[in-house]
C-alpha cells in the first residue's frame, strides 16, 4: 500500500504494528518522488544515501525501543535548502553557493535526526528565501501539486509542494514574512511558524536574522505539533533562542475553542483580499463559532504600514547577511585581476535579480544620511506594530484571518515586485511582532486550496495549535488529496 | 630629536597648539575568541588552523558572546574610571575586505559598554590626565599576506583567519593631549595599566596593543579645532612619538605656507620617517552601522559590575604607579612582559598584601626580583624553587645567587643525574606507566611528580617530561 498522504501519526502506528518498516516507507517516498518530480521540481538535492542510513538506524531503534522511540522515528521528511546538513550540498537556491557543503548540521535538523527522521532531500525555494512564488529559485521554480502550471507559493514552495504531493508527510521550511504559511495555504497543507526565538536558527542560512524562524509544513495540525515539540527549545549556539521551557503542545490539541475569544482583524479582510478567499475564511469563522468560540472584530491600524516597514528591515539585514558571499572562501568565484572586480563579478553572477534588488534596498536604507529616515523609522514602527498586537491580545485569545490574499496564481503572472510583495500582506505583521502563526486548509476555489491563518501572542504556540486543531477536527479540507498525491504507481 | 629640530619645534609650539587624541586597540587575554570557542592565542597555529565555522563566517552560523571578554572590558573600564551603562548592545560595521569573512565586523556603535573615563599619568614629573571617551568591544580581523607591497599591486594575496574573532577592546581617548610627549606618556601608562590588570600583554610590535592617533593644529588661544589627520601604522612607542612630531611639523609648515590641510588618513613609514597620505575624507567608508540582530542587547546589572570590581587589583594611583614602575623596571632589564606581569600580579602581590609591605620597600626590591627571575630565565633554578626563595627574600632580603649556590638548589638538568630517578619513578608507578603506554596522557603527571619529589623539586620539569616519554616509548 502506498504511503502517500498518510500522516506522521498514522505512519508511526503502522511502524509499531509491524505493518511497514522505515526502509519500506523510504522506498515508497522515493518511488512517489520519482513519479511526480518531473512535473513538480520540488527538490534540488536527493540525499538517498543519508536517507538509507537513517532508515536502517531507525529500524534498529524501533525494534529495540518501540515505546520510547520518537513518533518521528523512521518517517521520511525533507528540508528546505536553506538548512545546513553536514556534508550535503546546501545552496539556498542560489548560484553563489553552488558546491557549498557545510561542515555542520542545523540544530533544528539535528534534533529531528536524533529523533530518527529520514531525510530524503533538500527542497527548492526562492533564492535565499526571498520571494512568494518560488520563481526566484536560481534552479527553476517548483510547481503546485494542485496545478503544476501554478506557483506553490514561497519561499518554502518546494517543502509545501512535496508535502502536498504526498511524497513526505512533513518538511521543514522557514518563515521570514510568511514563507511557511503562504505556500502551505497555496498547496493545501498545514504550515506553522513558531514564536521568534522558539526554534534555534543555528545552521539556517540567514535572510533577515530578526525575522527568520524555522517551522514545519505537514498534513495536519497534530503533525505540525509533533515536529514542533522536537525542534523547539533553547540552543546555546543561538543567543536569540529563548531559554524558557517549551510548553508541550499536545494537551492543547484536544482543548477545543469553547469560550475562546477570537479576534477578526478588520484590516486583514480589506482591499486586496480576493472575494472567494474572504468567503471561504468567513465560512471557517462560522465553523469556529459553532464550536463555541466568541468572534470579535478588532482593528490593527498599523497593518497598512507593515509592508513598507518589513521591506526596509528585511532588506537591511539581508544586505549585511549576504555580504559574506564574496567569492573569497567558498561557493562561486569569478576570477578577476583585481579584488574589487572579483567581488563585483562574483556577486553579479551569483545573485538573482530579487536578491540584488533587496541588497540594494537594504544598503540604501542603512546608508549614512538615510538611516534615520528609513531604518530607524522602520524600527520604531515595528515597535508600534508589536505594541498594537499586544494591546489587541488583551481582549482576544487569538486572531483569525486569511493566510494569502489569493489562491495560487500561474507562473509568470506577477511580474512586478510590488504585486508579489502583496502576497505577504497578512502574514508578515506576525514576523515583525515575533508571533506564532499557522495556516490550515479551509476550502477551495476552482480546485485550488485556501488557507485560514491563526495568530497568537508570543510564546503561546500551543494556543495556535489549539484553535487550528479545533477547526481541523470539524472539517476535512486538510484530508483532500491533490491530483499529484493520487498519481498512480 | 636633534637640537636644531628641538629648537625649531619649540618655536613652532609658541605659535601653534597641537590637539591630539589616541585610539588604542588592545587584544584581550581571554582563552577563547570573542564569539566562538577557538583559542584567542592564534600565533602558534598553522595558517587558518585556529578557525571554526563561526569565525570563518560560514553561512548559517551564529555568534555567542564571550563572557570573559565582557568581564575584561568592564575591568578595564572601571580601571579607567568609566561609567558602565546598564544597557549595551553590539552593532554591525559593514565593509568588504578579504580579512573580514562575514563582510561586517561585530562592534559597538551608539551604546558602548562604557563611557566618560579618565587616565591619569605624569608628563615630566607633572600630574596630567586625559579623558576617555569610551571603551568598547569588537572582534579582530584576519591577516593578509601579499605577494607584493600592498594589496592593490599584489600578484596574489593569502588570507589567514587565525586572528579573526580575537576579542579586541577599543579605547578611545579624548583630544586632551597637547604634545607628542604627553601622547607618549599617556600610551605608556595605558599599556602598563592594561598589563597590570591582566587583560592585555602590551605588545606593540606583535600588534596585540595598537595605536592610531588623531592630530590637528590650532593657533595658540583658539578654541576651535583645526583640520584633523589620522595617523596609522605606528608599531612602537618611539614610532608614535616620531610620527606625531613629524606630523606636527608638517601641518605647521602647510599652515605657515598659507596652505590648507585636508582631512585624511596618513600612514607612518618607519624607513622614511614620514607620514604618507593613504585615504582622504571623500573616500571615507560608510560603514552602515546597525544593531547586530544575532545578539540580544546586554544588561550589565550593578551586581555584575561589583563582582568585576572585586577582581580588580587595588588601583589607587600611587600604588598602581609603583606597580607600574616595578613592571617597567623589570621589562627594561629584559624580563619578558608576560613573566613580569605574572610574578607581580601573582606571588609578589600576594606577599605585598600578606606583609603589608610593597615590593620596593621589601627585602627583595625590584632589583632583587629581577635577579631572581634571571635565574629562572637562564634555567639555573626552576619556577617552584624560585617561588620558595621569593617568600624568604621578600621578608629577609639576601642574595638569590648565593642562596642557590649554598643550598644546592640549582635545578638538575643533567640527564645522567636524573636517569636513576626516572627509572625509579617508572618502577614505583607501574599502573601509571601502563596507562600512559595505553594512551592516557595525564598518567605521565604522576611519574613527573615522583621524580620532582625525589629530586627535592630541583629537576627541570621539561627535561623530566621528555626523559619519561623516551623511556616509556621503548
Amino acid at each position: 500500500m502506498s504511503s502517500t498522504r498518510s500522516s506522521i501519526t498514522e505512519l508511526a502506528a503502522r511502524l509499531r504494528a509491524g505493518k511497514t518498516t522505515p526502509q519500506q516507507l523510504l522506498a515508497g517516498a522515493m518511488a512517489h518522488q520519482k513519479r511526480v518530480e518531473p512535473q513538480l521540481h520540488a527538490y534540488l538535492t536527493s540525499t538517498t544515501e543519508l536517507a538509507e542510513q537513517q532508515a536502517e538506524a531507525a529500524a534498529l531503534t524501533l525494534a529495540e525501543h518501540p515505546d520510547s522511540a520518537s513518533p518521528l522515528c523512521g518517517i521520511p521528511m525533507a528540508l528546505k535548502d536553506v538548512l545546513c546538513v553536514q556534508g550535503v550540498e546546501t545552496t539556498a537556491s542560489s548560484k553563489v553557493l553552488t558546491g557549498f557543503r557545510p561542515p555542520y548540521t542545523a540544530t533544528a535538523v539535528q534534533r529531528l535526526f536524533d529523533a530518527g527522521a529520514v531525510c530524503v532531500g533538500k527542497t527548492n525555494c526562492d533564492e535565499f528565501a526571498m520571494g512568494s512564488s518560488n520563481e526566484n529559485s536560481a534552479f527553476g521554480a517548483a510547481g503546485n501539486p494542485w496545478d503544476v502550471e501554478r506557483v506553490p507559493g514561497g519561499s518554502s514552495g518546494g517543502s509545501a509542494a512535496t508535502v502536498g504531493a504526498g511524497v513526505v508527510p512533513y518538511a521543514l521550511g522557514t518563515d521570514t514574512g510568511g514563507s511557511i504559511r503562504q505556500p502551505a495555504s497555496l498547496c493545501g497543507v498545514v504550515g506553522f511558524k513558531p514564536t521568534y526565538g522558539r526554534v534555534s536558527r543555528y545552521g539556517l542560512i540567514a535572510f533577515a536574522s530578526s525575522l527568520d524562524q524555522i517551522g514545519p509544513l505537514a498534513l495536519s495540525v497534530e503533525d505540525c505539533a509533533l515536529v514542533f515539540a522536537v525542534i523547539a527549545g533553547h540552543d546555546p549556539r543561538d543567543s536569540t533562542s529563548d531559554p524558557s521551557p517549551v510548553e508541550d503542545p499536545q494537551p492543547a490539541l484536544g482543548r477545543g475553542v469553547d469560550g475562546l475569544r477570537l479576534g477578526v482583524p478588520r484590516e486583514y479582510f480589506g482591499a486586496g483580499i480576493d472575494a472567494g478567499v474572504r468567503g471561504c475564511v468567513e465560512d471557517a469563522l462560522h465553523v469556529l463559532e459553532a464550536q463555541g468560540a466568541r468572534l470579535r472584530e478588532v482593528s490593527l491600524p498599523s497593518t497598512e504600514v507593515a509592508l513598507s516597514t518589513y521591506y526596509i528591515i528585511a532588506p537591511a539585514e539581508c544586505s549585511s547577511n549576504l555580504a559574506r558571499y564574496d567569492g573569497v572562501r567558498f561557493g562561486l568565484r569569478e576570477e578577476q585581476p583585481s579584488l574589487t572586480d572579483m567581488y563585483l563579478r562574483t556577486r553579479a553572477a551569483g545573485f538573482g535579480d530579487e536578491v540584488k534588488r533587496r541588497v540594494m534596498l537594504g544598503t540604501y536604507a542603512l546608508s549614512s544620511g538615510y538611516y534615520d529616515a528609513y531604518y530607524r523609522q522602520a524600527q520604531k514602527v515595528r515597535t508600534l506594530i508589536a505594541a498594537e498586537f499586544a494591546s489587541v491580545f488583551e481582549s482576544v485569545d487569538a486572531l483569525v484571518s486569511p493566510t494569502s490574499p489569493t489562491v495560487a496564481f500561474t507562473m509568470g503572472e506577477r511580474d512586478d515586485p510590488l504585486s508579489m510583495y502583496m502576497c505577504d500582506v497578512v502574514t508578515l505583521p506576525a514576523n515583525l511582532a515575533g508571533l506564532p502563526g499557522i495556516s490550515v486548509p479551509c476550502g477551495f476555489i476552482d480546485s485550488l486550496p485556501v488557507g485560514l491563518q491563526v495568530l497568537a501572542p508570543r510564546f503561546q504556540d500551543a494556543r495556535v495549535f489549539q484553535v487550528a486543531n479545533a477547526y481541523q477536527r470539524a472539517t476535512d479540507w486538510h484530508a483532500t488529496r491533490s491530483p499529484l498525491a493520487d498519481a498512480a504507481a | 630629536m636633534t637640537q636644531t629640530a628641538e629648537a625649531a619645534s619649540s618655536a613652532v609650539l609658541a605659535r601653534y597648539e597641537p590637539v591630539i587624541g589616541l585610539e588604542v586597540h588592545a587584544q584581550l587575554l581571554t582563552r577563547s575568541k570573542m564569539f566562538c570557542g577557538c583559542s584567542a592565542d592564534y600565533t602558534a597555529a598553522a595558517p587558518n588552523d585556529n578557525t571554526c565555522p563561526v569565525c570563518l563566517g560560514l553561512p548559517g552560523v551564529l555568534p555567542v558572546i564571550n563572557r570573559q571578554a565582557i568581564e575584561y572590558a568592564v575591568r578595564t573600564a572601571l580601571a579607567l574610571e568609566c561609567e558602565i551603562p546598564s544597557f549595551t548592545k553590539f552593532d554591525r560595521k559593514n565593509y568588504f575586505y578579504p580579512d573580514l569573512p562575514k563582510g561586517y565586523q561585530i562592534s559597538q556603535y551608539d551604546l558602548p559598554l562604557s563611557l566618560n573615563g579618565r587616565l591619569r599619568f605624569e608628563v615630566e614629573g607633572e600630574p596630567a590626565s586625559c579623558g576617555i571617551t569610551r571603551v568598547h568591544l569588537e572582534e579582530d580581523t584576519g591577516t593578509l599576506h601579499h605577494a607584493g607591497d600592498v594589496l592593490q599591486s599584489a600578484t596574489s594575496s593569502l588570507v589567514d583567519l587565525n586572528r579573526c574573532g580575537v576579542p579586541l577592546m577599543e579605547i578611545v581617548g579624548e583630544p586632551d593631549l597637547r604634545s607628542a610627549a604627553a601622547a607618549h606618556e599617556y600610551l605608556v601608562r595605558l599599556r602598563q595599566l592594561l598589563v597590570y590588570i591582566g587583560v592585555n600583554d602590551g605588545n606593540l610590535e606583535k600588534g596585540s596593543f595598537r595605536c592610531d592617533a588623531n592630530i590637528s593644529m590650532r593657533p595658540r588661544g583658539a578654541s576651535e579645532y583645526g583640520v584633523k589627520v589620522e595617523i596609522k601604522n605606528m608599531n612602537s612607542f618611539r614610532a608614535v612619538r616620531l610620527a606625531l612630531e613629524y606630523e606636527l611639523e608638517r601641518q605647521v609648515a602647510v599652515l605657515d605656507g598659507g596652505g590648507a590641510l585636508t582631512q585624511e588618513t596618513r600612514g607612518w613609514v618607519e624607513a622614511r620617517r614620514q607620514t604618507v597620505s593613504q585615504r582622504s575624507k571623500e573616500y571615507a567608508h560608510d560603514y552602515r552601522y546597525f544593531p547586530e540582530p544575532d545578539l540580544p542587547p546586554l544588561r550589565l546589572d550593578a551586581e555584575f559590575v561589583d563582582r568585576v570590581r572585586a577582581t580588580l587589583p587595588e588601583l589607587p594611583a600611587a600604588r598602581a604607579m609603583r606597580f607600574a614602575d616595578a613592571f617597567e623596571g623589570l621589562v627594561d632589564a629584559g624580563v619578558a612582559a608576560k613573566t613580569a606581569a605574572n610574578w607581580l600580579m601573582g606571588d609578589v602581590a600576594a606577599l605585598a598584601n600578606e606583609h603589608k609591605v610593597p615590593l620596593h620597600a621589601s627585602g627583595l626590591g625590584v632589583e632583587g626580583l629581577r635577579r631572581l627571575l634571571a635565574l629562572v630565565e637562564t634555567g639555573t633554578i626552576n619556577a617552584p624553587t624560585a617561588k620558595e626563595l621569593l617568600g624568604e627574600l621578600y621578608v629577609s632580603g639576601g642574595d638569590a645567587e648565593a642562596l642557590v649556590r649554598d643550598r644546592g638548589l640549582a635545578q638538575v638538568s643533567d640527564e645522567a643525574q636524573l636517569a636513576e630517578a626516572i627509572d625509579a619513578a617508572i618502577a614505583a608507578n607501574p599502573d601509571a606507566a601502563a596507562d600512559f603506554r595505553a594512551g592516557l596522557e595525564k598518567a605521565l603527571g604522576r611519574m613527573v611528580g615522583h621524580v620532582m619529589k625525589a629530586t627535592g623539586n630541583k629537576a627541570q620539569p621539561q627535561l623530566v617530561n621528555r626523559m619519561l616519554r623516551e623511556r616509556l616509548a621503548r
